[in-house]
């Protein structure tokens, strides 16, 4: 057999051509899971259009970097005025668009004004809530003054949804974006790849890669055979923790596990009997047994969470023996519940791997306490319609990506149907508060009504699993935001 | 009365002793008793409980204790194959049963009227056969709801045609032969005759085409449920299995192997028996030999 | 002559005809707002009133099924929900992967099929034909996707011969394009090849125990000559018959081989859409899925007539 192979392989070397050229390559194919529904990051939700273009094709005023730190882009330098209100950005000069118009003040005007008016179909409004007005000043300076004092204000300038588009193409982005980033946009064969080249007119600092190609490998089981035969040489959000190890045995492959912003959790409708119980759903959290999720679902990858923070987060506390795997003490719950002859519910499970073996996992965990729960798979866009817009479901899995999330329990109608004045006081509070260790102690508190309430069960953070070839450096380790940074990107040796 | 069967001057013995002389008969038989007795089995005794995860014995290799290893929740895979069975079959046979039930009916009809009905019944065939079998079934369960029961739906209505067709052919066969001009001389009508002299008659060309289209139906089953819409877990599937399995093939390739294999025979099984019968009992078959 | 190809090709567009109403009828009973999908999640009841105006979505069923199957007629299949680009685009960009993938297997299954079927026929009863026959047996019982798989990890994860999916695109050369389309035409070829060699064998028996046959092995024509000259020309009609099913086969089989390939052909978009609930791809897709069915049978037909002098006259 072994010999079989050698030999064979040699003939294929033999027969494959143009495998000469021994230079550090300048090119590079990186696998993506989820493809985008179009190019235009400020006008869509979906964390597979960032993936593709933040800080490679479009840029903002301000850029998060790879540790979730705030890093100055198109704005040079920034002062803000004593009251927390006014800020004046210096912007750099000589950037150019890649369609070859210069960018300016008023760009910065047209977009952060585009992304706020009442008809933006922006899809993270929010972010720009606290801005009353955007001045031009001068070409190379904008004044934006805020409605209040927002501590996060530079941070959520830096996200995907608040790039500076320019006016003459912001209606043609979504099929071919124009930005100002290292790279430009040159083609995309929708179902297959969408492919980027290096922009010569680009203002910063010169990128390595001359052509980057986005592959789009929608299925777990394709990833591994196309990363072990070399047709995709990274996949920075690796869809199959369960190959890791599989792939750490293999030195042409660099396996990187970091932290996302994603608290991975089982959602649950407080408003559906007989959830809107607090019995019922801290019965569940006894009934989850985190550690048999974490191995099941992501390969024992993941950190539990016992409340809506990430551990890596300055203001995280650690709820996790809140509630232990203990189903006696789940079944008393629910017999003082008057349910010990257990009940019926549904458990809906979007397509991610985490979701799909997770809901496995649990509806076999809350079996043992008596609650029979069906498991229906759904698409995502039947998760947006029916669970997350209509609130038609009893259980779902699902991650939060979205970093400082932890308000989105006091949002009126979200899909939680979770209501607690006290909650929405401390997140209110929170808003208004810029000393740090004010923030911290209402943040505590915060995690910690939720996980009194049992409000869902909080799983586990989802791990950013990496995997590229040994002699590529500068991806991301962690993923502060949902994004594929390849400006420090290259080939070694 | 002679005149009722097919096979008049033929007793059952004699049928007995071909049977199991027929390789092919004889081969497809045993490894269909098999499949179907691992189904029944497990009904009542499978080495381990196919529900309960254990998580901590995940992706074992075989080895005395789990015969054929374990899966990514620790299942034990032998016992999921035998589980698998049953659902393969049930889903295989109501999808048969579907269509028999209507096609049948629908092809005799059409013979026994011709004319207009004739056409119509053909046309409707047409339709059906116009759409490409596995990409229908994949849309009715992706928009009816991925399960079981949309996957035997879907199967079935593919079934239809295929034996309106069938009992039709052998339908009009009959109709012309002299027992059935003698029936109608005495005054018999159609629907009567129908049922006593032309659906005995093709019974063998029926059973033929069953164990073919369940045959096919396994694979489709095991197709669907491949990609995610038929079967839904807890319930073990093989297509499923295979779903699970194809991420982890590198790991675990017995994931992979054991669960296709299972397919495999049993189709093999089916369609064997399938040839068998069509040898032993059909006269066109017998004149070759 | 005429009226038989009359009569086959009037059956062929009331068949489309039909289809189309089917397709048309099942997705508008699916629930779920194609305006609502497009504008997502935030968008006014107001907004989506608009939408569901300007896209036609208000106008009684029958005026909509004929705006539709007018835009078919002239390639105008509308826009897709998901990408906001002309389905016809999509189509031609997808088509250029699933066609060449269907031919490829069909001739492939072919190429394998006919001499096995003759190897078989000729030595008919003896271990040649049963070795040749089991092994058919066998390929009709191997699922294709399960198949694949086993292809992908021998040929491209372990010998790495050739790339375990995904399509370079016809830009990047021809044969690199065609390198990765080696390995899903051989999934889809295989089993389909051991359904038309079983054909095309128990056909060939039977047309060798025709009277003629006899007579010209009498006249002393060598067996070989015989096999070749007169039996295969008359065993044609069953092997065509199952050739024209197979096409159909082929075109479905892409959907789930196209996904384990991840190749973006037409199944692949079909699926996707379906998926994503982009129904008017899906609607698109299907109806040219089904022309095409329905064309190539409706070539078998005529075919029959070209290979078998005796249907011209009867009918």
């Amino acid at each position: 057999m072994k010999l079989w192979k050698t030999i064979l392989t040699a003939a294929a070397l033999v027969l494959a051509n143009g495998a000469s050229a021994l230079a550090a390559r300048t090119d590079l194919v990186i696998g993506i899971t989820l493809e985008p529904p179009h190019l235009d990051p400020t006008a869509g939700a979906a964390a597979a259009i960032d993936e593709v273009l933040y800080a490679n094709v479009f840029e903002g005023l301000t850029r998060i970097g790879a540790d979730g730190e705030v890093l100055p882009a198109l704005a040079e330098s920034w002062t803000i005025s004593d009251d927390g209100k006014v800020y004046t950005f210096k912007l750099h000069s000589g950037v150019k668009f890649h369609d070859g118009s210069d960018f300016d003040a008023d760009d910065v005007k047209f977009s952060l004004d585009r992304a706020r008016a009442d008809n933006s179909v922006n899809a993270q409004k929010g972010l720009f809530a606290a801005i009353d007005t955007v001045e031009v000043v001068d070409p190379a300076t904008v004044r934006i003054t805020l409605k209040n004092p927002q501590s996060s204000f530079l941070y959520n300038i830096g996200w995907g949804d608040a790039v500076i588009v320019a006016p003459e193409t912001a209606d043609t982005n979504k099929e071919k974006p124009v930005g100002t980033g290292p790279f430009k946009f040159q083609n995309w064969a929708k179902g297959s790849s969408i492919t980027l080249i290096k922009s010569d007119t680009y203002w910063g600092a010169p990128v390595s890669l001359d052509k980057a190609e986005f592959r789009i490998v929608p299925d777990a089981a394709a990833a591994v055979p196309a990363l072990l035969s070399g047709d995709i040489q990274a996949f920075p959000f690796f869809p199959d923790p369960e190959s890791v190890a599989q792939i750490k045995d293999d030195r042409r492959f660099k396996v990187v596990i970091g932290a996302t912003e994603g608290e991975t959790i089982l959602s649950i409708n407080n408003k559906k009997p007989p959830f809107d119980r607090l019995q019922v759903r801290q019965a569940i959290s006894f009934a989850l047994d985190r550690k048999a999720i974490i191995d099941g679902a992501s390969a024992g990858l993941g950190v539990p969470i016992g409340s809506h923070m990430s551990p890596a987060n300055k203001a995280y506390v650690d709820l996790t023996g809140l509630y232990p795997h203990n189903v006696d003490k789940a079944s008393e719950l629910l017999k003082e519940a008057g349910l010990e002859n257990g009940f019926k519910a549904t458990l809906k499970l979007p397509p991610p791997s985490y979701a799909r073996l997770g809901g496995e996992i649990i509806a076999s965990q809350l079996r043992d306490v008596g609650i029979d729960l069906q498991i229906v798979p759904v698409e995502w866009t039947q998760w947006l319609d029916q669970v997350f817009t209509k609130k038609d479901y009893d259980l779902t899995i699902v991650s939060h990506t979205e970093p400082n999330d932890i308000d989105i329990y006091s949002r009126k109608d979200y899909y939680f149907n979770y209501d607690n004045p006290t909650f929405d006081k401390i997140i209110a509070d929170l808003n208004h508060t810029s000393d740090e260790a004010k923030r911290m102690t209402l943040l505590g508190e915060a995690q910690k009504i939720l996980a009194d309430d049992a409000v869902v069960g909080f799983l586990y953070e989802l791990p950013k699993v990496g995997v590229w070839d040994a002699m590529l450096e500068g991806f991301w380790e962690n993923a502060p935001i949902q994004a594929n940074d390849l400006t420090k990107v290259k080939w070694t040796e | 009365m002679t005149l009722r069967f097919d096979i008049p001057e033929e007793n059952f013995a004699d049928i007995l002793v071909k049977a199991f002389t027929n390789r092919s008969f004889l081969t497809g038989f045993v490894i269909t008793a098999l499949v179907a007795a691992v189904a029944i089995v497990s009904f009542f005794w499978t080495p381990f409980d196919v529900t309960r995860l254990i998580i901590a014995d995940k992706t074992q290799a075989p080895s005395p204790v789990h015969w054929f290893g374990t899966d990514h929740f620790g299942r034990d895979i032998f016992s999921m194959i035998m589980v698998g069975a049953r659902n393969s079959i049930a889903v295989a046979l109501v999808a048969v049963g579907i269509g028999m039930g209507v096609g049948v009916p629908l092809g005799a009809l059409a013979a026994a009227r011709g004319g207009v009905v004739d056409e119509a019944v053909m046309r409707l065939n047409d339709l059906v056969f116009a759409f490409p079998a596995l990409l229908s079934a994949i849309m009715i369960t992706a928009i009816f709801g991925p399960g079981a029961l949309n996957a035997i739906i879907a199967i079935g209505i593919f079934n239809i045609p295929v034996f309106a067709r069938v009992a039709r052919a052998g339908a009009l066969a009959i109709w012309p032969r002299e027992f059935i001009l003698a029936a109608r001389a005495a005054g018999k009508g159609k629907a009567l005759i129908t049922m006593e002299h032309v659906l005995p008659n093709i019974v063998t060309l029926l059973l033929v085409q069953g164990t073919v289209q369940f045959a096919l139906g396994i694979l489709a089953e095991a197709g669907l449920s491949y990609v995610g819409l038929g079967t839904q877990p807890p319930m073990p599937s093989w297509g499923r299995m295979l779903f699970d399995a194809q991420t982890r093939m590198v790991a675990a390739p017995w994931m992979a192997i054991f669960p296709g294999m299972a397919i495999v025979v049993t189709v093999l099984g089916l369609n064997l028996l399938g040839d068998g019968i069509a040898d032993i009992l059909d006269p066109k078959s017998r004149r070759q030999r | 002559m005429t009226a038989y190809l009359l009569k086959r090709l009037a059956i062929a567009l009331i068949t489309l005809v039909l289809a189309s109403m089917v397709v048309f009828a099942v997705l508008e009973i699916i629930p779920g707002d194609p305006a609502r999908l497009m504008l997502g999640m935030n968008a006014s009841a107001d907004q989506v009133e608009l939408l569901r105006n300007q896209m036609g979505l208000n106008a009684p069923l029958a005026l909509r099924y004929l705006h539709w199957a007018g835009g078919l007629l002239s390639l105008d299949f509308g826009r897709s929900y998901t990408y906001s680009v002309p389905v016809i685009d999509l189509v031609r960009e997808r088509i250029v992967v699933s066609l060449p993938l269907a031919l490829i297997a069909l001739a492939l299954s072919t190429i394998i099929a006919i001499p096995v079927g003759l190897f078989s026929a000729g030595r008919h009863g003896r271990a040649g034909d049963t070795i040749a026959m089991g092994a058919a047996q066998l390929g009709v019982a191997v699922p294709n996707f399960w198949f694949a798989l086993m292809l992908i990890y021998l040929f491209a994860v372990w010998l790495r011969l050739v790339p375990a999916g995904g399509f370079p695109g016809w830009s990047a050369g021809v044969w690199v394009a065609l390198k990765s389309l080696v390995l899903p035409a051989i999934a889809l070829a295989l089993p389909q090849a051991a359904i038309l060699a079983r054909v095309t064998r128990s056909a060939l028996i039977e047309v060798l125990n025709e009277d003629y046959i006899r007579t010209a092995r009498a006249k002393g024509l060598p067996f070989r000559a015989v096999l070749w000259r007169h039996a295969l020309r008359n065993a044609m009609i069953p092997v065509l018959t199952i050739l024209g099913l197979q096409f159909a086969f082929l075109l479905a089989g892409t959907i789930i081989i196209e996904n384990v390939f991840y190749l973006p052909g037409l199944g692949r978009l079909v699926f996707q859409a379906i998926t994503q609930r982009d129904l008017i791809v899906v609607e698109s897709v299907v109806m040219l899925l089904v022309a095409a069915v329905i064309a190539v049978n409706l070539l078998v037909d005529l075919s029959y007539a070209v290979v078998d002098p005796r249907l011209r006259s009867r009918q």
